[in-house]
């Protein structure tokens, strides 16, 4: 995988290959797969994002724990008051993804399993709005992976190592990227986008309650989501950043690696520690996650 | 090196790649080291594992591994019942192994056909995971390829005479590690293969005088 988005970029520019077709190519390479075959596991891993996604909105999957489960579906219920129907949308399916996964569903981490409600979220919304079929959502994909990539090799995709931001942060950037490539932006404002999207997340702590993937990290993933469509939509209107997003990513690493242990998931500290959150971790787990039909 | 498919993946039954999907597959590969679903488990857990466990189902991925569920099979989440239909008794405990150890560790005693393991591993992160020992030598396999673990005399040729062994099955080395414990004593031979390693291949090389004990594991999902 590439090393930074700058080599992402100059890499498209000297071979006249589109983000997309230079992110397979150097995976065809690595991985010795046909670029068919990475194709084909992408569209199956699409179709695990859809389901997640669908499986949460029925509102009755519930985790072990009992903390999470059925908020998804009633923030669609309730329906937008104060936003767009978009945003409502994509925040439903940020949250719906987060609860599957918490009630042991199925689920593609990406990056994380306590990211993995963000790119799914707007990937999906993004193709319904702008009428784009599974390959463009694929190239799209690719584009994220390709950005992910760097993050991991530059600073980390770990909330052990790196907190909240280095998770939801990883992913906003990837989806930011994903969707400003989708929308039509240049390879320049896809960095952009990067850039702005990652920034808003930077200092991000992971302190989730009980150590659980579950809470704050469901309403994480979907501002998350929200800063990434943010991030592409001011990044296609042509605003800019004066800060690279190599070194937007290598100061998320920086800091990750400044981040105190209590603020990195050890539920030692932050939300984690606070007596509502002990009271919560008192409460006698149900043990057995409910509501996924499989 | 981080693959594309560490990025957008690995698809998995939730909620944790460490406390989850990394430990159905500590699991899986405690059951290819035994080299078959055990009747008889004791499993001990280290740091996060056994004090985060319980909410992450990360205790029902370790008996779903150890019967052969992978990480992206919904029959994880009823993995007692599974284990129970496969015939395997297990029990759960907990250890502390020191500020040392990975906060993600687990130790197996399995038990299958009379015969006896004891496995070492920590999940290391994106599902990613390291057995660290296996009966008390020094490993570091990642479950990523068909695996010989070899002890032997140390003595000129071993070497050669084993990967003679694998190249006359047209099987191809990825890596191979060599740990002396000390002149003319034990050599710990690791070899990480891309294909798997045939009966006849094992059956040669447990005939030669210098091997002390081999373990032959089969790569793991």
């Amino acid at each position: 995988m590439h090393k930074s988005i700058e080599s992402l970029l100059t890499d498209a520019e000297e071979t006249g290959r589109t983000l997309p077709e230079v992110v397979l190519a150097a995976e065809v390479e690595e991985s010795g797969r046909s670029a068919e075959e990475i194709r084909e596991r992408i569209r199956r891993t699409l179709a695990v994002m859809r389901s997640a996604i669908a499986e949460g909105l029925k509102g009755d999957v519930r985790s072990p724990s009992g903390m999470t489960g059925g908020r998804a579906a009633k923030l669609l219920a309730d329906g937008p008051r104060l936003l767009g129907p978009r945003v409502t949308e994509t925040l439903a399916r940020a949250i719906s993804t987060l609860e599957v996964n918490a009630a042991m569903g199925l689920i593609v981490a990406a990056p994380t399993a306590g990211a993995a409600g963000v790119l799914p979220a707007i990937l999906v919304g993004v193709g319904e709005y702008l009428e784009l079929d599974d390959e463009t959502l694929v190239d799209g994909m690719l584009v994220a992976g390709g950005v992910g990539g760097v993050v991991a090799h530059r600073a980390s995709i770990a909330g052990a190592e790196g907190g909240c931001q280095a998770e939801t942060g990883t992913a906003a950037a990837m989806g930011a990227a994903a969707v400003c490539w989708l929308a039509g932006g240049s390879n320049r404002q896809v960095a952009t986008a990067v850039a702005l999207a990652l920034q808003g997340m930077i200092g991000l702590i992971c302190d989730p309650i009980g150590g659980l993937v579950e809470i704050p990290c469901i309403y994480r993933n979907a501002s998350a989501a929200m800063q990434a469509i943010a991030a592409a939509e001011m990044a296609l209107a042509g605003l800019d950043f004066p800060v690279s997003a190599d070194e937007v990513i290598d100061v998320m690493g920086e800091v990750g690696r400044k981040m105190p242990v209590a603020y990195r998931e050890t539920a030692l500290g932050g939300l984690a520690a606070t007596p509502s959150a002990r009271r919560l971790v008192q409460i006698q787990p149900s043990r057995q996650p409910t509501g996924i039909s499989g | 090196m981080v693959s594309l498919f560490d990025i957008l993946g690995p698809v998995m039954v939730g909620p944790s790649s460490s406390h989850t999907a990394g430990a159905c597959r500590l699991g899986l590969m405690a059951r290819a080291i035994l080299g078959g679903t055990p009747e008889r488990a004791m499993i001990r857990l280290h740091g996060s594992f056994a004090a985060t466990g319980e909410g992450h189902g990360t205790h029902r991925a370790l008996v779903g591994g150890l019967v052969g569920i992978e990480p992206d099979d919904l029959r994880l989440r009823e993995a007692y019942a599974e284990a129970e239909a496969a015939g395997l008794s297990w029990s759960f405990a907990t250890v502390d192994l020191g500020d040392d150890a990975h906060p993600n560790t687990a130790v197996f005693d399995l038990e299958r056909e009379g015969e006896r393991v004891h496995v070492r591993g920590a999940s290391i992160g994106g599902g990613r995971i390291e057995v660290t020992e296996i009966d008390g030598f020094p490993v570091a396999l990642g479950g990523d390829y068909h695996t010989l673990v070899v002890l032997a005399h140390d003595e000129p040729g071993t070497i050669a005479t084993i990967a003679g062994i694998f190249a006359k099955d047209g099987v191809n080395l990825a890596t191979m590690r060599v740990d002396r414990t000390g002149r003319h004593k034990d050599a710990l031979m690791t070899i990480e293969a891309d294909e798997p390693i045939s009966d006849r291949a094992l059956a040669e090389i447990r005939a030669h005088r210098w091997l002390r004990w081999a373990r032959r594991i089969e790569k793991i999902a």
